[in-house]
Order: structure tokens, then C-alpha cells, then sequence
């Protein structure tokens, strides 16, 4: 299912490529080479403008952005080799990987006597408790460091007992609880029970608190204030809209963020909030959540997040996944196949291998755009890899010539495959019927070419499903 | 309560809008409302979460019937207003149990810790109040301590709470509880369930079970699916609530933590385009901060400090003593 995903977005620079392909309708007719002129950039920066308000990129970061990007584009010399929307697409796309914070991840920063105080602070609910776990977690098991985990979270029912729980998980020992205590006395109780039981390094996780709520902005200061944290990581959902800078920036100025975690990667959300949280409090983007498990915790890859950004998908991470797992030379084969609409069941069952080897297929529809609906309209039985099994064992039932035309299996034959691999005829119709589909998605892709194909998304393979509910006319 | 509340809610609009607020009086102060006021009004709409295309087709309608002429700060701000309450007023839906059914099951639903459980806790204790024999399932049985945490809120609201062994079968759990709900006589039966991302279509399949289960025993049931929304979502918001309707057939909203500087501008997007009710609005973490949703207040509160938000009766009442939900 996804080598034709992959054929379309691995190229040497995907991101590049796919981007330029995006806005380079905007420069359709324009055949001209030699200096971007001020139109051209304009006309693209309304474009690049869209996307980031789409992906809650907050607004004065996003005009900071488009103010810098035009400035750096305008009177680029286009070379002959590229378009000018492919120069404009890769001026953005640097910027923005830039703006990020560039390339490499920045590792949480342990240099300090022990024990070193990691403090947790954040919104309500954004994730600080998980992502509290997740950290003492890895740096138990990756770094071999002795963590003590405690939870100052004296507002939220029963947070101090959650804390304990995943500490449990985690294998690491956790802060015993005394009810009654306020928070700053929990951070001392907690610093000096790490000096004396010779811990590396004490968590602190806090109650989530607004940041226009001054009494409790006043205390997470006095903790910092208490414990001097070598840490102060910012916990922020990635579905976080406008309202990112506000929090950013209230919480740098009480607390001094030295590194932001975004969590619910796994999510769908485009994650623009990255972008203004490392625009405001200027702290890098040291780690990301990607799920509710204490193992779901990576590091941060600007790339990537630009192209969610952009709206392109993680496109990175799906073709990292694919690398992983994949045979190369066999999806290769198959891709070029399906490009001459030459695709038949044995292709097919050769993908299904693949696609067994990579787990989850609806991991990796997640981290595409707007895939949540191909995954409604393929329907949940579908992503279900026991189909898919099922599916093996129909098509090695049929023979050679029934692999190569499909279309000569008719009643007599499905009664043989269907007995022949435990199946039933319907089952066996199904399966054609999903062949007829993926063949149907090929050609369409074919037709579109890489330009249409980004232009409207992966939304524009589908067959036309049920309508989404429709928007009701504004006013 | 309704004395605190409306100070409390008015204090916390006052301090979300200030912002907004104050850039429609530095922009509009004795000015045209030519193309460049408009394209910054429709900049300040886009800060509070409306969406670059929701705030385009208000700016839009306001081109058409009043572009070019001479406008104050105060005439743009309640001409705004109006035209953003107008799209939320259908929607302002209270929520009301029917007491033909007994219980009315309401399943609690929407991505994680957006305010599900506390929420939960506050309408237990509102129903409670009017008088409803409510009771609380706690569904979460994945994320550690989301059981004790909804039975503390049991304890604090007086309301009892149905809970399984740690990682029940929430499906069976709801089911159990419905039964055991049914023959207590209760009006009202709260069900949490833990947090998940519309994008897992396995853990959207267990929710399409606990349905599917509990329907076994009262084929009416659940009665209301409410997806909590927090109100500092952006455009993820429109997808979330897409899928979640889609899948579980959700039948109204609660948007919480609006006691924040998130101004919840996605709500008049998700007015727009799905109509689905939005019951009532979370305004802090204490089991008094609910509110019932009014189109009027929301988006007073989303351009600014408003005329009625701070006369000093009339509307006051009616805002703050209707029903939260
Ligand atoms: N899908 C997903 N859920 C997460 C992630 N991080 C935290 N959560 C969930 O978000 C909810 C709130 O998390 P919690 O740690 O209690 O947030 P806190 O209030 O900031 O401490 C819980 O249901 C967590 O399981 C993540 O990266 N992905
Ligand atoms: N300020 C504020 N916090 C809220 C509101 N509703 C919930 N919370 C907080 O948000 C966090 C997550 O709430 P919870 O009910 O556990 O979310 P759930 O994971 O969806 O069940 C907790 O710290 C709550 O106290 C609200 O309306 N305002
Ligand atoms: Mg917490
Ligand atoms: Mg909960």
C-alpha cells in the first residue's frame, strides 16, 4: 500500500521536492528565470502564510517568519537547473527547519551537582505527569542514572498518586507521598532526600497551572527559586493553537523554560505550536511525546515538524519507518510496476509481506495528512493485518494465471479458491474488490502526477466516499 | 455559586480578551474601516483561534455591509460580536436529561487530559443539585490513578462511582453500571472513559464497543455522547470533533479551561461547520466551574470587553444563574 507513498516522497531532498511541488502552482506560467521579483515571493508567501496559520503556528511568529523568508528570497538568482517555485520552496523549507532549531537534537542538559533537578511545569493537562515518567524512565535505562521521581501536584485528584504509578512502571522510586504538604516543601523534602540516598537526578512534576493565574505562578517561582533546576522543561500539547505564545511567554518570564517537550505527536495535529514556542522563549525543543506508554518518548527532528508544518506529513518518519523494515529492491520493483499499471496479485501479496514486517499500518497512515480518512474509507477491517493474512492465503490459492489477470476468476474459480484457503467467496470478492481499488488509486495517482498529487493531498486518491459533514454556509 | 460565578467568569473573559481587545480600540479608534483596519481585524480573529478561513468569511460579510464608512472602536466591537453570536446562537443548547430515561446515559468522551473527568465531576455535582440521583462510571481504566481521581471527585460532590478491577474491560464495566443504575433508579449516568487521539482507530473501536455493548442492555443508550474540547485547541480541533462524530456519533460539546488566556475562537469554526450543541463551558478546576454556554457572552468575550459583560444587571443574571449545561 505505501510503496507508492514512498516512490512518490523518497527523493534525495523529500521535503524539498514535495514542497516545491505544493507551491509551485503558484508559479505555473511564470517560465521566467534570473531574480525573484518582489511579486513572485509575494504571491508564494500568502501560500507559505496559509499553512502556518493552519498549523497553529501563532500569528506574529508567523509574520516574523514570512518577513524574514521574503527578504531572504526576493532578488535570489534562480539558477537554470530549478524553478522558481522550487528556489522559493527550499528558502522556506531551510528557514524553517532553521527556526526549529536547526538540525541536530539537543540532549537534556545534566551537567550540574547531583541531584540534578529536572522541574516540570506547564498548562493543565499537557502531558507533564507522562512525560515525568517517560524521562526517568530513560535516563534510568539509557543513561543508567539513579531518578527520583516527586510529584508537587497538590491541586489535580489523586496526581500525586498517578506519579507514583508510573514510577512503579518505570521501575524508578518515587517521592513517598505526605498529605498536607505544600509544594515548595514536597521540591525541599524532595531535594534533600536525593542528597541523602545519593540520587543523579530528582524530577520535579507540578500541578498545571494558566498562565494568567498569578498566585500559582508565584509558587512554581518560589520552587525554581528553592531547588535551581538544572532543567525547566515547558510541557506543551501539539495540538496547542493560538494561545502557544501566551503560555511561552508567561511561563519564561516567571520561570526561565530551558526546554520545551511537545507532546501528542501521535496526534494529527500540524504542531505550528513548536515553532512559536521555540520563537518565544528562544529553548530549544528537547524531546517529543508520541503516545500514552512510558517508552513513547523521542527526540526532537525539526524536519520532521517542518513538513507537518507545511502540511506535508511526516514524511521523514514514515520513509525512516519504511527504511527500516522495508526490501528495498523489492518495493522498488513493485512501485515501478504500479506506475505502469502493470500491479498484479502476486505484487500484492509481496506488499502484504511488507507490510507485515512493518507492524502497524495504521501507525504509519497516521503519519500522513488527512489519511485519517483513507483509513475510514478503507474501513477498520481492512487495517486489520489478519485480513491481510487472509488475504495471503487466498491469493496462494489461486493460480499462476489467476495472479497475473485477476479479472478471469469468476464463480467456479472463487468456489475453488475460497475452499482451497479456508475462506469463503465473499472473502474472496473482497479481496478483488480491494485489488480493484488499489489499482483504481494507481492510475489516479498516474493521472495527477507529483504536482496535482500535492496539490490536493492524498484526499484526492480516495474514491469519492461518503461526504464529510458539510460546512453550513457562513451566515 | 451564581454570585462568584459571574465575577469569576467575567474576570476570567476580561482577562482572555484583553489582548484582542485592546487591538480592536488601538486599530479602530476614529478610523475608517478601510482594507488595512480590515485585514488587521481579521489578524486579531486569527489570534484568537478562529482560523484563517473562518476569520476571513466574518471579515468578509463585514466588508459588504460596512466597508468604507467612519466606525468607533465600540460600534466594530458589538457589530463583531453580533455577527460571531449569531453563528454560535444555534448552537447554545443546553444539556437536559430526559427523564423519560432512566438512567440517561451520557458517555464522556475526547482526546487526553482535555478536562474529561473534571468535567464529569462538575456536572455530577450540578445535576446533584437540581435535585438528579447522578452517578459516575469511571471508564478510564487505562491512565494510572484516572479511577481514584474520579472517586475523589465521587467523594467531593457526593455521587457514587462505578468502578471495575485496574484494566477492566470498559465494556463491560459500562455495562455492569448501567444495570446497576437501572436498579438504583438513577436519573443520570455519567460515564468517563479514558483519553485518546482520534487518529487511533483502535482505541476508537473501543469506544464504538463500550456503545455496542451497553446497548445490549437498553438499546437507547448512550443518550448524549459529549466530547470535551479544551479551549486552547487550535484547527485540530475541526478534526477531532469530524472523527469523533463520525465514529461515535457524538451528539454535543463541552469546551473547558476557558478560565484561560485561550480564547476557544475554534468553537465558532466548529459552529460553522459542524451545528453540533455546545452544552457548557469549564471555567476553573473546582466542581463550581461550570458554565452554561452562552452565544452571547462567548463572543463578547472573543473581541473584547463588552458593554453587556459590564453593565452592571439584566444580562448578568440571565448569563449567570441558566443552566450550566
Ligand atoms: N497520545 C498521547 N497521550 C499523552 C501523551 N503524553 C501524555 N498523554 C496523555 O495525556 C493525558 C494527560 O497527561 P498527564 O501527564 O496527566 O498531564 P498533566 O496534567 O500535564 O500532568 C493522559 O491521558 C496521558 O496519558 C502523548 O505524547 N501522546
Ligand atoms: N483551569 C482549568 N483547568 C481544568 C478545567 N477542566 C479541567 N482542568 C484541569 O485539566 C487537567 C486535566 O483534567 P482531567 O479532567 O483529568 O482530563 P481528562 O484526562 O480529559 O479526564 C486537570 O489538571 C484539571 O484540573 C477548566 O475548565 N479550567
Ligand atoms: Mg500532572
Ligand atoms: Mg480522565
Amino acid at each position: 500500500m505505501f510503496a507508492q507513498w514512498r516512490d512518490i516522497f523518497w527523493g534525495e531532498r523529500p521535503l524539498f521536492e514535495a514542497l516545491s511541488g505544493k507551491l509551485s502552482g503558484v508559479f505555473d506560467g511564470l517560465a521566467k528565470r534570473g531574480a525573484l521579483s518582489e511579486a513572485d515571493v509575494a504571491e508564494a508567501m500568502r501560500e507559505v502564510r496559509l499553512a502556518m496559520l493552519d498549523a497553529d503556528v501563532a500569528l506574529p511568529v508567523v509574520k516574523d517568519f514570512v518577513t524574514k523568508v521574503r527578504e531572504r528570497a526576493v532578488g535570489h538568482e534562480v539558477l537554470d537547473s530549478i524553478s522558481p517555485g522550487q528556489a522559493v520552496a527550499k528558502i522556506v523549507n531551510d528557514a524553517l527547519i532553521d527556526a526549529l532549531g536547526g538540525a541536530g537534537a539537543v540532549p537534556l542538559n545534566l551537567n550540574a551537582v547531583p541531584p540534578v533537578p529536572i522541574l516540570m511545569v506547564g498548562l493543565q493537562g499537557s502531558g507533564k505527569t507522562t512525560t515525568s515518567g517517560k524521562i526517568a524512565l530513560r535516563l534510568a535505562t539509557r543513561e543508567r542514572k539513579k531518578v527520583l521521581l516527586a510529584s508537587l501536584d497538590t491541586q489535580r485528584p489523586a496526581a500525586q498518586l498517578q506519579l507514583q504509578q508510573l514510577a512503579e512502571r518505570a521501575g524508578v522510586p518515587s517521592l513517598p507521598i505526605v498529605p498536607g504538604q505544600t509544594p515548595v516543601e514536597i521540591a525541599r523534602r524532595a531535594m534533600d532526600t536525593g542528597r541523602r540516598e545519593g540520587f543523579d537526578v530528582v524530577i520535579l512534576d507540578t500541578a498545571g497551572r494558566l498562565s494568567i493565574d498569578e498566585a500559582l505562578m508565584n509558587e512554581v517561582r518560589e520552587i525554581r527559586a528553592e531547588t535551581s533546576p538544572a532543567e525547566t522543561l515547558l510541557v506543551v500539547d501539539a495540538m496547542t493553537g493560538q494561545d502557544a505564545v501566551n503560555t511561552a511567554r508567561a511561563f519564561n518570564e516567571a520561570v526561565g523554560v530551558t526546554g520545551v517537550v511537545m507532546t501528542r505527536m501521535d496526534g494529527d495535529a500540524r504542531g505550528g505550536a513548536a515553532l512559536s514556542m521555540r520563537a518565544v522563549t528562544g529553548a530549544p525543543i528537547k524531546l517529543t511525546g508520541s503516545g500514552e506508554k512510558l517508552d513513547a518518548l523521542e527526540e526532537f527532528h525539526p524536519e520532521r515538524v517542518a513538513g507537518r508544518i507545511l502540511g506535508l506529513g511526516d514524511i521523514a518518519g514514515l520513509v525512516e519507518k519504511a527504511a527500516d523494515t522495508l526490501d528495498h529492491e523489492e518495493s522498488e520493483k513493485i512501485a515501478l510496476k504500479m506506475m505502469q499499471g502493470k500491479f498484479d496479485l502476486d505484487d500484492y501479496a509481496a506488499q502484504i509481506r511488507q507490510i507485515a514486517k512493518m507492524g502497524s499500518l495504521s501507525g504509519i497512515l497516521d503519519m500522513l495528512p488527512g489519511m485519517g480518512k483513507v483509513k475510514q474509507a478503507l474501513g477498520d477491517k481492512d487495517l486489520d493485518t489478519s485480513v491481510l493474512k487472509r488475504h495471503q492465503a487466498i491469493i496462494s490459492s489461486m493460480t499462476r494465471a489467476e495472479r497475473k489477470t485477476p479479472a478471469i476468476i469468476k464463480a467456479s474459480r472463487k468456489k475453488r479458491i475460497a475452499a482451497g484457503s479456508g475462506s469463503t467467496v465473499q472473502d474472496v470478492n473482497r479481496l478483488l474488490k480491494q485489488f480493484d481499488d488499489m489499482s483504481t488509486m494507481m492510475k489516479r495517482i498516474n493521472k495527477l502526477g507529483m504536482k496535482g498529487l500535492m496539490r490536493q493531498g492524498m484526499s484526492a486518491l480516495m474514491p469519492k466516499g461518503p461526504k464529510p459533514p458539510g460546512g453550513r454556509p457562513f451566515g | 455559586m451564581a454570585l462568584g460565578f459571574f465575577s469569576r467568569l467575567k474576570a476570567g473573559l476580561s482577562r482572555s480578551t484583553q489582548k484582542l481587545g485592546g487591538g480592536i480600540a488601538a486599530v479602530f479608534t476614529r478610523r475608517k474601516l478601510d482594507d488595512a483596519a480590515l485585514e488587521e481585524l481579521e489578524d486579531l480573529l486569527i489570534a484568537a483561534d478562529l482560523g484563517p478561513n473562518v476569520a476571513a468569511r466574518v471579515i468578509e460579510s463585514f466588508r459588504s455591509s460596512r466597508f468604507g464608512t467612519e466606525v468607533t472602536d465600540e460600534e466594530i466591537r458589538t457589530a463583531l460580536a453580533a455577527e460571531i453570536a449569531r453563528v454560535l446562537e444555534p448552537v447554545a443548547v443546553p444539556f437536559v436529561p430526559d427523564p423519560q430515561h432512566r438512567p440517561h446515559v451520557a458517555l464522556v468522551v475526547g482526546v487526553n487530559g482535555n478536562g474529561k473527568t473534571t468535567t464529569i465531576g462538575k456536572m455530577a455535582r450540578f445535576y446533584g443539585e437540581q435535585g438528579l440521583k447522578v452517578m459516575m462510571v469511571a471508564g478510564d481504566t487505562f491512565r494510572a490513578a484516572a479511577v481514584e481521581q474520579l472517586q475523589v471527585w465521587g467523594d467531593r460532590v457526593g455521587a457514587p462511582v462505578i468502578a471495575g478491577p485496574p484494566n477492566a474491560d470498559a465494556a463491560g464495566l459500562a455495562f455492569d453500571a448501567l444495570k446497576r443504575a437501572r436498579a438504583e433508579g438513577a436519573d443520570l449516568l455519567l460515564i468517563d472513559t479514558a483519553g485518546r487521539l482520534h487518529n487511533k482507530g483502535a482505541l476508537m473501536e473501543e469506544l464504538a464497543k463500550i456503545i455496542r455493548v451497553m446497548r445490549k442492555f437498553d438499546e437507547t443508550a448512550p443518550h448524549s455522547v459529549l466530547l470535551v474540547l479544551d479551549a486552547t485547541t487550535g484547527q485540530n480541533a475541526i478534526e477531532q470533533v469530524r472523527v469523533f462524530k463520525e465514529l461515535v456519533n457524538v451528539t454535543g460539546l463541552i469546551v473547558t479551561k476557558l478560565d484561560g488566556s485561550a480564547r476557544g475562537g475554534i468553537v465558532v469554526a466548529l459552529a460553522d461547520t459542524f451545528g453540533l450543541p455546545v452544552h457548557a463551558v469549564g471555567v476553573g478546576e473546582q466542581a463550581e466551574d461550570l458554565r452554561p454556554f452562552s452565544a452571547e457572552a462567548f463572543a463578547n468575550g472573543l473581541v473584547g470587553p463588552s458593554i453587556r459583560l459590564s453593565s452592571p444587571d439584566g444580562d448578568e443574571k440571565k448569563d449567570g444563574e441558566g443552566d450550566p449545561a
